[in-house]
Order: C-alpha cells, then structure tokens, then sequence
C-alpha cells in the first residue's frame, strides 16, 4: 500500500510534465493539424541553453529563466523560418522537415556540446520526504506541482479571458473566417508555436534532472511519452492532453514500479499502440464529436 | 450620390482559370445592390474577390476612391468592408458572445464593446438568450443572425452578403430583408447582396447586377429589373 501511494504520487509528477508537454503539442496540432515532431529537440536546446546560462552564472533560475526565452524565441522562429514554407503543403512535408529539424539539431548539439550524458542539478530535493515513515514525495516533486499548475493556469486565463486568447482560438478553428474579421492569423501561428515552445521548454527542464540528465536526445522518449497522452486526449483537446498526460504517467509508473524500470519504454509504446487501435480518435477527441 | 464601391474591369479567378470577366460595378452609399444569377455565374467569386480571398488578375476596387487591392485580406474590415461569408462562417467553437466580441477587437478592446454587444443583443433577443452557447448549438437561423449581429458589431461602411436567405424560413427571410431595409434607412448602411431568392433581394435593393459565367450582363435600378420581363426570364427564371 505505502508503495502503492508513493508510485501514484510519482506517476502523478511526471504525469504532470507529460500533460504540460501534451499540451504544448496540442496547442499546435489545433492551430495546424500538425504534430510537431521538432517539440522534443527544441526543449534540449533550450535546457542547453539554460545549463550554460546557469554554469556561467552559478544561478539555477537564470538559466530557468534563459529557457523560458530561448523556448519563446526558438518557437516563433521555427514557425516564421522553417514551417510557414510547408503550411500549404500536405501534412507528410511538415513531419519530414521537423524530422529533419530534429536530426540536424541533435547533430549541431552534438558538436557544440558532445555527445555524453551531463548532470543537470534539480533546484530542490529530489529526496522523498517522508510521511509516518512512509516516503511520499520530493520537494522536487512539489516544484513540479507548482510549476505545471501556474503553467495550465496561466494557459487558461490567457486563452479564455484575454482578446489575444480569443483571437489565437479563432484563427486555429476558423483561419479564413478570422482573417475576415480583422484577426492577423500569420502572427497568431507564430504566437502559438512561440507558447508551444515555451511550455514545451518548461516540461523540459523539469523532467530531464529526473532522468539521466542532459543529452541531445534526452527528450525523444519523453516526446513518445506525451505524444501517447495527446493521442489519448485526441489531440486536439487541452483538457484531454492533461488527463492523457496524468493517466500516461500512472501507467508507466506502476509498470516501472511493479514489473521493472527496464520495461516502461516498451510499455509507453504498448500503450501508444492500444490506444491508437482502440480510440484513434482519442477519448476527447472533440473533431469525432463534430464529424457527427 | 457617389459611389462608396467601384468596380471596374475586375478578371479574377482560381489557378489562373479566370471565372470573372471584366465585372464593372457601382454601389452608391447607402444603397443596397442585389447580385443576382444562376448557380456558378461567380457570385460568391466576386465577393471573395472584392474582400481579398480572391487574388484580382485585372480591374480596380474602389472602396470611397481608394484602391484595396493587394491589401491583406484582414486590413479590409479596418477600411470599413465587412463580408459575411457563404455558409454564413460563424465559429462553431466559439460561443455567440466570443463570435460577437471577436467581430469588434479589431477596433476596441473589450470593454469598449459592451455598448455594440448590447446593441447586437437589441437587434436580435434570440442571441442573447443563447449568448453562452456555442456557435454549433444554434439554428441556421440563428446561425445567420450571428453572422450579421456579428457583422455589425463591426460597424462597416460596406457589408458584403452571401445568400443570407439561404435554407432559412419565409418568415425569417422577410424579418433580415426588414432588417436590411431599416440598417439601410436609419444607419446608412451600404449592402452588396447576393442572392438566390430573386423576388426577396429586389423586395429591398436599390439596384440589381445580373451576372452569367462570370459577366455581368445586366445592371439597372431593381424596379427596372422587375419589369423587364425578357431579362427575368432569360436570367432569373421567373
Ligand atoms: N475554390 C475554387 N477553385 C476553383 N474553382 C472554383 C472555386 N470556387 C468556385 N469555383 C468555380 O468558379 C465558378 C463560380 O463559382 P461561384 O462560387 O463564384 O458561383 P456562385 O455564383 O456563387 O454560385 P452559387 O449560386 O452556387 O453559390 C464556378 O464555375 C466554380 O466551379
Ligand atoms: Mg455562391
């Protein structure tokens, strides 16, 4: 039972990355009927960009800082300079380019700051604290909390209270429409790549001191991790990322705690392909709900 | 009068497939311009045009004198064009009160749109109730009330309509042939109306166009059209 607890606990914390994640794949797969395959590597070069930042600096919150930025920054750009070119293009040229953005960047990261595992530090604990005796969660954990909360709250006042909110839904439901009344859909795309990034760089750097640390791909199985939670989701459905996101954690956190650690890469796969044949269109999917 | 609209020698079209021919038209201010003609004369092809969906090969647009052509289509609404699309294209995601704020945000923030909201509201009660609604819960009627509420909430000099009758009740469409004529009377309002249901556009039109594969092949005062029984026969079929 007491494992029990703790394994919920800790499947709920990655879970949480994972939803913020989903989310961040959802916000442009709405806008573009894209998946961004690049999401991944965009987070790695902006946890790069932090450990420099925060090695030069001696201060964690600089370079969390710096990644917030360079996430912003990165986002708009790849929008504006690599994806407007296939925008009109059929679907399959998007994937291939951000493919092809991936490898490019794993390699230029690669060069720039070899290719071994480097220590990320977490700015908290990553000790269990204990309850009773029993281990419950990590002030690490709670940061993780805290953090995917603000982020999700801050998402949804931004999308359902402000005009630029409004104007960022309108242009991914109706582009043409939107132009139509004055909404700039050009700057919105770029706009939501730009947030996708950044909440993309956060789930980032709050994941990879979790695992084995910084490395060009450190963030491939976490992108399949959170690709099966917007899938489960429907992808096309915030609320159903964050769900998909919690539920994808749990799993992999009893398949790692209760059959061994070894087996949750497969399991995220297994997972990705039940849920693929069972509800390819997701289990919010609110596209099914209109194809009605 | 001077016209609000001009158009002159406009060739537009798909792919570089023309489908308008040299369209010539003039919309004077404050005076509604039925667009009339069969299935594919390219009705809704001049109007996308003219709101900048379309590309122009040829021709000038004249919104007060001043050209509008190569402007991003989302410039338009801010030179005072409003076009409600085909198909109406409220956002089904979207509530009716989102709809209505979004058809203002160009000009005004929020707040200062409470007034125009609350005029829309006016105008048609029935929105109001469902103001929570999202766009995919409403009736077609309603549908086209929300295009137009929203429409207006823009305030626009010249609203451009595509088929706004289209699939609605007699009733409804005598209510926004009424609405038209009194937007027209006591706010100034300029309509370019396409429309299918021939006897209800000139019911409210000042003018009439009469366009064939893309031509305009006839343009007179929509009195005028009424009684020219070859014309009526030969285009509008009744
Ligand atoms: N997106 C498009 N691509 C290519 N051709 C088009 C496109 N839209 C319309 N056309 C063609 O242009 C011509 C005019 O079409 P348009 O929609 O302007 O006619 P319309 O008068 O509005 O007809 P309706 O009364 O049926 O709405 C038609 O021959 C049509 O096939
Ligand atoms: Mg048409």
């Amino acid at each position: 039972m007491d494992r029990f607890v703790f394994l919920t606990v800790y499947g709920l914390s990655r879970g949480a990355i994972y939803a913020a994640f989903a989310l961040a794949l959802v916000l442009i797969f709405r806008a573009t009927r894209v998946v961004n395959f690049a999401q991944g590597v965009l987070a790695v070069v902006s946890a790069y960009l932090a450990y420099s930042v925060s090695g030069a600096t001696g201060s964690y919150w600089l370079g969390f800082g710096a990644a917030l930025v360079s996430g912003l920054v990165l986002g708009a750009v790849v929008e504006r300079v690599v994806m407007r070119r296939v925008e009109h293009a059929p679907p399959l040229n998007a994937v291939i380019v951000a493919l092809g953005l991936v490898l490019l960047t794993q390699g230029i990261l690669g060069m720039i700051y070899g290719n071994q595992y480097r220590a990320f530090p977490a700015p908290f604990s990553t000790v269990a604290m204990t309850v009773h005796g029993v281990p419950l969660m990590t002030r690490y954990d709670l940061f993780v909390f805290g953090t995917v909360l603000v982020l999700m709250l801050a998402l949804a006042v931004l999308f359902t209270r402000t005009a630029t909110g409004l104007r960022m839904r309108a242009a991914a439901f109706a582009p043409q429409v939107s132009r139509l009344l004055g909404v700039n859909v050009g700057r919105m795309l770029t706009l939501g790549w730009a947030l996708a990034a950044l909440v993309g760089a956060v789930a980032g750097m709050l994941i990879i001191p979790t695992g084995l640390g910084l490395h060009p791909t450190a963030m491939d199985l976490v992108f399949v991790s959170s690709f099966t939670a917007a899938v489960v989701g429907g992808l096309d459905s915030p609320i159903g990322a964050v769900v998909g996101g919690l539920v994808v954690g749990l799993v992999l956190s009893y398949v790692g705690g209760y059959l061994n650690s070894a087996s949750t890469p497969l399991a995220v796969l297994a997972l990705l392909v039940v849920v693929l044949l069972a509800r390819p269109g997701g289990l919010f999917s609110a596209s099914t709900a209109r194809r009605v | 009068m001077t016209a609000l609209l001009r158009v002159e020698g406009l060739t537009a079209g798909y792919g570089g497939v023309p489908v308008l021919h040299d369209v010539d038209l003039a919309v004077p201010e404050g005076t509604i311009c039925a667009v009339l003609g069969a299935n594919g004369a390219g009705k809704t092809t001049l109007l996308r045009t003219l709101s900048g969906m379309v590309r122009p090969d040829r021709g000038r647009i004249l919104l007060d004198g001043s050209d509008l052509r190569g402007l991003p289509v989302e410039q338009l609404i801010r030179r005072g064009l409003a076009h409600v699309p085909e198909g109406r294209g409220v956002i089904d995601e979207l509530t009716v009160e989102e709809n209505l704020w979004l058809g203002g945000l160009f000009r005004a923030d929020r707040r200062a749109l409470r007034g125009p909201l609350r005029e829309a509201y006016e105008l048609f009660p029935a929105l109001y109730a469902r103001r929570r609604h999202a766009g995919h819960q409403l009736s077609g009627g309603e549908r086209q009330m929300l295009a137009l509420a929203r429409a207006l909430v823009a305030k626009p000099r010249l609203m451009l309509l595509d088929e706004p009758s289209l699939g609605l009740a007699p009733l409804v469409v005598a209510q926004i042939m009424a609405l038209l004529r009194r937007l027209r009377d006591d706010g100034g309002l300029t309509v370019l109306l396409v429309e299918q249901n021939v006897r209800s556009a000139l019911s409210v039109a000042d003018s009439a166009v009469v366009m064939a594969q893309g031509r305009v092949v006839a343009a007179d005062s929509a009195g005028a059209l009424v009684g020219d029984d070859a014309l009526r026969h030969a285009y509008l079929g009744f």
